[in-house]
């Protein structure tokens, strides 16, 4: 689905690399490693946010992706509600009992972090996308939406779908993922 | 009350009639884009174009036009968003409008008329552009509106997925430069930006979902025109600070509670 050859990233200099892993349809692979280590870098190199100084990556042809930001976009006021947000990644509105449901009608700026957060990203797990980058998914989040979290990254795997995530939470990644890399054992390993 | 029975302001009432809310929704996505200071730098843009008409002896619209179509093809090229640039754009807008009013006794005279708002003079250019407009905002938006919402909400979206995601950004401003540059000959150019920022920024507030942030949009530009257009025939005022006046005290509507629940 997605392969990273010796890839080498970063801004103005490398902040990453050599990194070389590759994901499939049904993996759920988490990213780890100490914070600055440039794991969100390796999700940017893909948008052209960052810079591949070198290596390559190659992608399934057609291959659709989801990001989910650290720091989503977020503006102090902001009229849609939280169905428009399902209408605009074309993801199905969750079942009805579940703690999402009653906030569809919300408009997205009142909704605390940790709502909007999960809702986002049952947007990103539920939405047309094959390969699904989350950033630090369990950001703002408590621990029930940690277990519907969770729930999500399982039906991930069991269905067609990948997904990768960068995390600084090693006990989420060992519960989710079905492999983990990790960046800091990378880095130190090319390090004299 | 006679004079507004006089069929002599029919087309006008109906030109502005279509116009007023086409603004008011073309503002909500330039407020989306937090591009709202763009409605300000293409309309005085757009009244730079039809004074540079009025010296060159041409259409004043089509002066306007061609200076939106150039905006719009100039801000799509150099794929810039915020508003530094559209302030910059404004103010040298309105330095060359007024340097060119001053080239002949028609164009200081069309200068009064952009700032003031010329809209019972208006014809059946300004009818059928308004007509025009309509027609292909009613088709062209329901095309961009995802695209335009998945931009701002998602910025690496397209780049992401190795979609072209500049052509609808840059339809959009065609849309909206076109749009603006009819207004601001008809309405002038602090009356239209008015219509394109105040009705939005008050739906933004009041509304819960796209959906009702649009139609009120429409619904307040509307409201304040119809009041707008009959207050400035019964007091002889000129169109355009009545209606920017009129759009200033509803401003007032900010002030009240927004429907919904509370945070947790």
């Amino acid at each position: 689905m997605l392969e990273y050859k010796q890839v080498v990233a970063g801004y103005s200099q490398p902040v990453i690399g050599p990194v070389s892993f590759r994901i499939e349809a049904g993996e759920v692979v988490g990213l780890s490693g100490p914070n600055g280590i440039g794991k969100s870098t390796l999700f940017r190199v893909l948008s052209g946010e960052a810079r591949l100084f070198s290596g390559g990556i190659h992608r399934q042809p057609g291959l659709r992706l989801a990001h989910h930001r650290q720091e989503p976009v977020r503006s102090q006021e902001n009229p849609l509600t939280g169905s428009d947000l399902l209408a605009v990644n074309r993801a199905p509105a969750p079942p009805r009992e579940h703690r999402l449901t009653p906030l569809l009608g919300w408009r997205i700026d009142q909704l605390s972090g940790g709502q909007l957060q999960l809702l986002e990203l049952w947007c990103a797990l539920n939405g047309p996308a094959e390969l699904v980058l989350l950033d630090e998914p369990t950001h703002h989040l408590d621990h029930e939406a940690h277990e519907q979290l969770a729930c999500l990254l399982a039906e991930a795997r069991a269905g067609r779908r990948a997904v990768l995530i960068v995390s600084h939470e090693p006990a989420f990644c060992r519960r989710v993922c079905s492999r983990q890399i990790d960046l800091g054992a990378v880095t130190a390993a090319r390090e004299p | 009350m006679e004079l507004l029975l006089d069929p002599m302001f029919r087309m006008p009432f109906f030109s502005g009639l279509l116009l007023a809310p086409l603004a008011a929704l073309l503002g909500v996505y330039l407020r989306l884009r937090t591009e709202w200071l763009a409605a300000l730098a293409y309309t005085q843009l757009a009244a730079a174009g039809g004074m540079l008409a009025v010296v060159l002896h041409l259409p004043v619209l089509a002066g306007a036009l061609t200076a939106a179509v150039l905006t719009a093809g100039a801000k799509g090229l150099s794929g810039r968003t915020g508003n530094d640039h559209f302030a910059l754009a404004f103010l040298l807008a309105w330095g060359v409008t007024l340097l060119l009013a001053g080239f002949s006794h028609h164009g200081s005279h069309m200068g009064t008329a952009l700032l003031d708002g010329q809209l019972y003079f208006t014809g059946p250019a300004h009818l059928t552009a308004g007509l025009l407009l309509a027609l292909a905002i009613t088709l062209l938006l329901p095309w961009l509106h995802r695209p335009l919402l998945l931009g701002r909400l998602y910025p690496d979206h397209f780049d992401l997925n190795q979609q072209r995601g500049w052509h609808y950004g840059l339809m959009f401003d065609l849309l909206a430069v076109l749009t603006l540059a009819v207004c601001a000959t008809a309405f002038g150019v602090m009356a239209t930006f008015a219509l394109v920022f105040i009705p939005p920024w008050l739906a933004w507030h009041l509304a819960v979902g796209w959906r009702q942030t649009l139609l009120l949009a429409m619904l307040l530009a509307l409201g304040a025109y119809l009041a707008a257009f009959v207050l400035a025939i019964a007091v002889d005022q000129p169109f355009g600070p009545v209606l920017v006046v009129l759009l200033g005290l509803m401003a007032m509507l900010r002030l009240l509670p927004r429907r919904g629940m509370r945070r947790d």
